[in-house]
């Protein structure tokens, strides 16, 4: 009895010891990776967008034979179906079940502030590949919160500029009524009433009604010198449409943050001809690190990149630039944190740093559609940073 | 607003109000006469919008595909019929509910993974491709126009089924008493199938109609399938005429709200509908 009782512990502590060197193991492996939790729409009408942001983020970590400043690349993914009632949940599950060094996500700007508050309550480093809602960077700005993308100020308020030189003084504006859909509005509105214009009437519907009708005709009955919209995906598809076939386009110019154009101009048959926008990236840029990573991207996806692939790659740039500039060993936060802040990113949109507040410091583009593409004709904006009204770090 | 606006503003309203009847008509009548809660009647139409974007890149024309589109939709819907709904007319609503937003899941995958989650157009077919003038700065599409003209017909022409013909009257005693027009010798179950058929066909055609002026793009039932839902309980569950009345009362609501009450715009759909339904809880047309 006594020695068969013997026997068994034996047994117990050589499994013991065992499960103790395997997970010494683990530990020792797991310092040598980083843990990417990337947070992204995969079904749902932002699926494409999360793909592309997917697509460009794993394109630089295979071009750097995947491993970010040494690292090997660990990927946890969840489907954040832009749905912000279960942002919090899923944020969670990165954060506290997977135990991610960074966080990656995401489109949609509810789901994004959700997570964002996770990240500053958890102190997780935090990547934005999208979101554009001027609070993260603002009001909501946290030394750990970074953006690879733009606020929704930086595109409409480039516009305002450009609409006022192009010598209109009375602007109709409509747009979304949600937070992005005003803010850009707002930012429009800001600069250009400074260069002397002013906004006649400021028109809105709710998202994401597309029954344009009874507003194109309010349009033609205030007769405004040009009118400035904020809508993208398949609303903005319908507008232009709808903006043609109602015979405005033709007298009266039609002017919008880049959404409005991008991924939409098929669908639009001929009717986005001719229309401006502004946005940190454009068809047709002429430089290196542009023509490297639309070919990778093509070779490896079969398809063309757009913005949200090269923020997706931003995204994995800034990563690797703070990983970079960081020891070797354990995940040292604060000091990939400062090593982020401090980083030019060389994007294909050209290079950017980063604001106090972690928003990309960036020249925005004037765009004209021609021949289905929006082709880059000038910078409306150069080095534009988005004022980060709010912001406790811009002190 | 002066007077030519306030015009044009009463055509979106009726343009509006008449594409929602074409979607609403195929729910009233599933709901109405099988009693089925359908919220798949949205997945629907976002076939028909897609069936009509991939017949149309097929064969370059836009009528030739709703010619096509037309008994495709109808056949699909009565293999539907057959195989799943046919097990759900004496169940209660919520298993109906469950079925059908399996299905709205279902359709939207099947979506992704054969076409994709980019946005498409369709072009608006040569012949009506045209805009009229309607004051010296807006002008409106002719395709608008067609489309409230097909949207008429085929409001006579289901009053005309249901009100003037042997189908028409046999499905109407079906609504009311299953078993005993069974007994007379119909064949209820074939009769049920050419319904809900119908109703998936009316459903699509909307769809496939629309596509053109509002690109064919993820998700594009859901919207669709709230407002259908107001439409139907506005006028009635079953009734085609309370359909009508209520889908042209919604258009005037929501044309003439998001003018006046701009803040309001979004609600005044629901607005109308808690009035219509305090006055009338069972709905405007609602019979017996």
């Amino acid at each position: 009895m006594v020695g068969k009782d013997r026997k068994l512990r034996l047994a117990v502590s050589a499994l013991g010891l065992g499960l103790g060197m395997l997970l010494a193991q683990g530990a020792a492996e797991a310092a040598d990776k980083v843990k990417v939790g990337l947070m992204l729409p995969y079904t749902g009408t932002y699926a494409s967008l999360g793909n592309a942001i997917t697509n460009g983020f794993k394109q630089y970590v295979a071009e750097q034979g995947g491993k970010l400043g040494g690292r090997e690349v660990e990927y946890f993914v969840v489907d954040d179906e832009s749905d912000p009632a279960k942002a919090t949940e899923n944020a969670n599950k990165l954060v506290k079940r997977d135990n991610v060094d960074v966080l990656v996500g995401t489109v949609h700007s509810g789901v994004a502030l959700a997570m964002a508050k996770v990240a500053r309550d958890s102190k997780t480093l935090m990547i934005i590949p999208n979101a554009g809602a001027d609070e993260l960077t603002g009001p909501l700005c946290a030394p750990n919160v970074f953006r690879t993308s733009f606020s929704a100020w930086q595109p409409a308020n480039a516009m305002g500029k450009v609409v006022a030189e192009r010598g209109h003084k009375n602007v109709v504006t409509l747009a979304w009524k949600y937070s992005f859909g005003e803010q850009s509005v707002a930012g429009f509105k800001e600069s250009f009433e400074q260069a002397g214009g002013k906004v006649v009437k400021e028109l809105y519907l709710p998202f994401p009604n597309v029954e344009f009708q009874p507003f194109l005709t309010e349009i033609a009955n205030l007769r405004p010198d040009a009118v400035f919209v904020f809508f993208s995906g398949a609303g903005a598809a319908k507008f232009v449409k709808d903006y043609e076939a109602a015979g405005l386009k033709a007298g009266l110019p039609l002017y919008a943050p880049g959404f409005l154009t991008d991924g939409t101009l098929e669908a639009m048959g001929g009717a986005g001809e001719g229309v401006l926008t502004t946005l940190h990236y454009a068809d047709g840029l002429d430089n290196a690190r542009e023509k490297s990573f639309r070919s990778g991207y093509v070779a490896a996806y079969k398809a063309q990149p757009d913005v949200f692939a090269v923020q997706g790659y931003d995204s994995a740039q800034l990563l690797a630039a703070g990983l970079s500039g960081a020891p070797a060993g354990a995940f040292d936060k604060e000091a990939v944190m400062k090593a982020m802040s401090a980083a030019t990113i060389d994007s294909p949109r050209g290079s950017f740093t980063l604001s106090k507040a972690n928003n990309p410091v960036q020249d925005i583009y004037l765009r004209k559609v021609e021949g289905g593409q929006n082709k880059v004709i000038g910078v409306a904006a150069p080095k534009l940073a988005d004022p980060a009204r709010g912001c406790k770090l811009m002190n | 607003m002066d007077f030519t606006s306030f015009l044009i503003q009463i055509l979106n309203a009726l343009q509006y109000g008449l594409l929602l009847f074409l979607v609403a008509s195929g729910l009233t009548l599933v709901f109405g006469i099988m009693g089925i809660i359908n919220l798949a009647h949205g997945s629907f139409y976002m076939i028909g919008a897609y069936l009509a974007f991939a017949l149309t890149s097929l064969t370059g024309n836009l009528m030739l595909a709703i010619v096509l589109g037309i008994p495709l939709a109808f056949g699909f819907g009565a293999l539907l019929e057959k195989l799943l709904f046919v097990h759900l007319y004496k169940r209660d609503h919520l298993q109906q509910v469950l079925l059908t937003y399996g299905l709205i899941l279902i359709f939207e995958e099947l979506r992704s993974l054969t076409v994709g989650d980019d946005v498409h157009g369709v072009a608006i077919p040569d012949l009506f491709s045209a805009s009229i003038a309607l004051s010296d700065n807006l002008s409106y599409p002719v395709y608008r126009l067609v489309i409230s003209v097909v949207c008429i017909a085929l409001a006579v022409g289901l009053w005309w089924l249901m009100q003037r013909t042997r189908l028409g009257m046999m499905i109407r005693a079906g609504s009311f008493n299953r078993e005993m027009v069974q007994s007379l010798g119909v064949n209820i179950d074939l009769l049920y199938r050419t319904v809900f058929a119908l109703g998936v066909a009316l459903a699509a055609l909307a769809g496939m109609l629309a596509a053109p002026i509002s690109s064919v793009y993820p998700g594009m039932g859901g919207n669709v399938l709230i407002i259908s839902f107001v439409v139907v309980v506005i006028g009635g569950i079953g009734s085609v005429w309370g359909a009508l009345v209520a889908a042209l009362l919604v258009g005037f609501a929501d044309t003439f709200g998001t003018i006046l009450l701009p803040e309001l715009a979004g609600l005044a759909v629901y607005l109308l509908m808690a009035v219509v339904l305090l006055w009338r809880p069972e709905g405007i047309f609602r019979k017996g």
